[in-house]
């Protein structure tokens, strides 16, 4: 488990970062995104992805939340 | 146009690299790439942030000088104590000539060395009861500063000393933030880490020190984030965008104080030049405060306008009118600049070699001037510095992460540059060589470089280092006078 944060970038789209290994990468798609029930797979462009517990979609972005990795870019 | 090719430029690396251990090659190969102005991530091409090798020679440093060097040192009012033995706080001591208004031992402390000089009875017994009585100490002889942070060298960590709990008995007893850093120099594989742990430790113990208090605000409130006030960078920033209408509530950490950063979270932008070594804290005030932070690059009139223009997109019409006023007043002074110093650089092929964001901050300024860059690469920068990085460099150039003093030579070597701009370790190296050499780490004792004043002073620079006559004395007079001779013979 480790603390990520996501926040909105110019564009809109969001973005992932791992602030222990200052990791950060665009989120290609994100399991659930509705109001109510938001989070699940986070899939990174990088190629790796995570899991956060879903949650009532955030009033506003950034957010720290907790995540699990599922399966790295890198080694 | 660049000075290699693809091919020619992927050869040098390959050719350069053969001179390693099969293990040493494999991993150095990964830290080296030609630029493809095409692709949108540098991962697949560099790796970076990662332990250098052991034998090689790198120009890094440790997490210590990247908390006490580069965030806290500058902070005028704090008195940084390095705690542990005498020498790693006696080589960071301003070394960067952040410059300050104030009086150095009575309200200004960054070039003073506060030290707990560890000998071998403290290593053996613990140093937290000297860390308490330096305190005390400090107290009773510079009653003027507005806090302590305690920034731990490699033994503290090593004894395990509990210096936080010294700190939190001492706040309470002089009544004034005392900070812990736990930015042992052992931790991280280069300063970067430091910078973090340094955000990390002003995230905790500065930021919200003055959560719910009244502060005075105007719509046009920023935060100049990540400037050094090297040479007085920072102030060459901020008369910039004080002319446009912006008020500069606070300078991170160039000549900043310890209030100016606790008034920091109610600004409504955070402007960032130093990314690589501010962007924690920046990602932390926009989660807690919602203060949007943007990054801004103060280099070259191209990339001023650029980021003025920027700024200004985050404010209203006042403000967009102001930025353009800026840009009418300086550009007459900057296409001065350039038409004079543009036909003695241009052409000129520059290397550099720097820290955390000059690498292509200053891209822009060289290109101004005509020249090329035509290798670029960072001490310590992570793979997000060099996704922008790629985007601002020529086709085909080389980029390389943590180059070795063995690389960096051979490259140099093979690319023939006019002017290399990279640190005080590198420099007299290439001086021998007889290559011009501009230190762009403190700006070789000049400065400012940001602004358009800076950008003046930049350009002077250049041209006093490029087309100095000593260049063309390389030779000795004897060896001179014998390749004429056979000049004349053939």
């Amino acid at each position: 488990m480790a603390n990520i944060m996501i926040r909105q970038n110019a564009a809109g789209g969001l973005v992932f970062y791992l602030p222990k290994r200052d990791l950060e990468a665009a989120i290609e798609s994100i399991e659930f995104d509705t109001a109510e029930k938001w989070g699940g797979v986070l899939m990174l462009e990088n190629g790796g992805s995570y899991y956060v517990d879903p949650i009532a979609k955030p009033a506003r972005l950034p957010i720290s939340v907790r995540a699990r990795r599922l399966g790295a870019a890198e080694d | 146009m660049a000075a290699l090719t693809r091919e020619e430029s992927a050869a040098l690396i390959a050719e350069v690299l053969e001179v390693y251990p099969e293990k040493a090659k494999k991993d150095r190969a990964k830290h080296l790439m030609v630029n493809d102005t095409t692709l949108e991530s540098s991962k697949k091409c560099i790796t970076s942030n990662r332990k250098s090798l052991p034998g090689v020679m790198t120009m890094r440093g440790c997490a210590y000088a990247g908390s006490k060097g580069v965030v806290w040192g500058p902070i005028k009012d704090i008195i940084s104590i390095s705690h542990g033995p005498i020498g790693c706080g006696q080589y960071a001591r301003a070394g960067r000539r952040n410059y300050y208004v104030g009086t150095t031992g009575a309200d200004a402390f960054c070039e003073m060395n506060f030290t707990s000089d560890f000998q071998e009875r403290d290593i053996v017994f613990g140093g937290d009861k000297k860390l308490a009585k330096l305190i005390e100490e400090i107290e009773i002889l510079f009653p003027l500063n507005k806090g302590i942070s305690v920034q731990s060298e490699c033994p503290i960590g090593l004894i395990g000393d509990d210096i936080e709990a010294v700190s939190k008995k001492a706040a309470a007893q002089i009544g004034k933030p005392v900070v812990p850093v736990r930015c042992e120099g052992f931790r991280g594989v280069s300063q970067s880490l430091g910078h973090h742990i340094a955000n990390d430790s002003v995230r905790d113990w500065i930021l919200s020190n003055r959560d719910g208090q009244a502060f005075e605000t105007t719509p046009y409130d920023v935060a100049i984030l990540g400037d050094y006030n090297i040479g007085g960078d920072a102030w060459a920033s901020r008369i910039l965008l004080e002319e446009m209408g912006l008020r500069v509530v606070a300078q991170w950490s160039g000549d900043g104080t310890l209030a100016e950063m606790e008034n920091t979270p109610n600004v409504k932008l955070n402007l960032l030049h130093c990314y690589r070594s501010m962007n924690y804290i920046s990602r932390h005030m926009e989660e807690k405060y919602g203060i949007p932070w943007m990054e801004y690059n103060f280099f070259g009139p191209t990339k001023i306008k650029e980021s003025l223009r920027k700024i200004a997109s985050f404010f209203d019409d006042k403000i967009k009118a102001g930025a353009e006023a800026v840009i009418e007043k300086y550009t007459p002074m900057m296409d001065e600049v350039i038409a004079k110093y543009k036909p003695r650089l241009e052409g000129k092929k520059v290397m550099l070699y720097v820290g955390g964001l000059r690498p292509r901050h200053v891209v822009g300024a060289y290109e101004d001037l005509g020249m090329e860059v035509v290798g670029t690469g960072y001490e310590f920068a992570h793979n997000d510095d060099y996704d922008r990085t790629i985007k601002e460099m020529g086709d085909a150039t080389l980029i390389y992460d943590d180059v070795t003093g063995y690389e960096f030579e051979e490259f140099v070597k093979a690319c023939k540059p006019d002017l290399i701009g990279s640190g005080i370790k590198e420099k007299y190296v290439f001086h021998k060589m007889g290559i011009p050499f501009r230190q762009l780490h403190s700006w070789d004792y000049s400065g400012p470089y940001h602004g358009c004043d800076g950008f003046a002073i930049f350009a002077k620079d250049m041209d006093l280092t490029l087309n100095n006559p000593c260049w063309n004395m390389m030779k000795a007079p004897w060896d001179k006078a014998a390749v004429a001779a056979e000049q004349k013979a053939a």
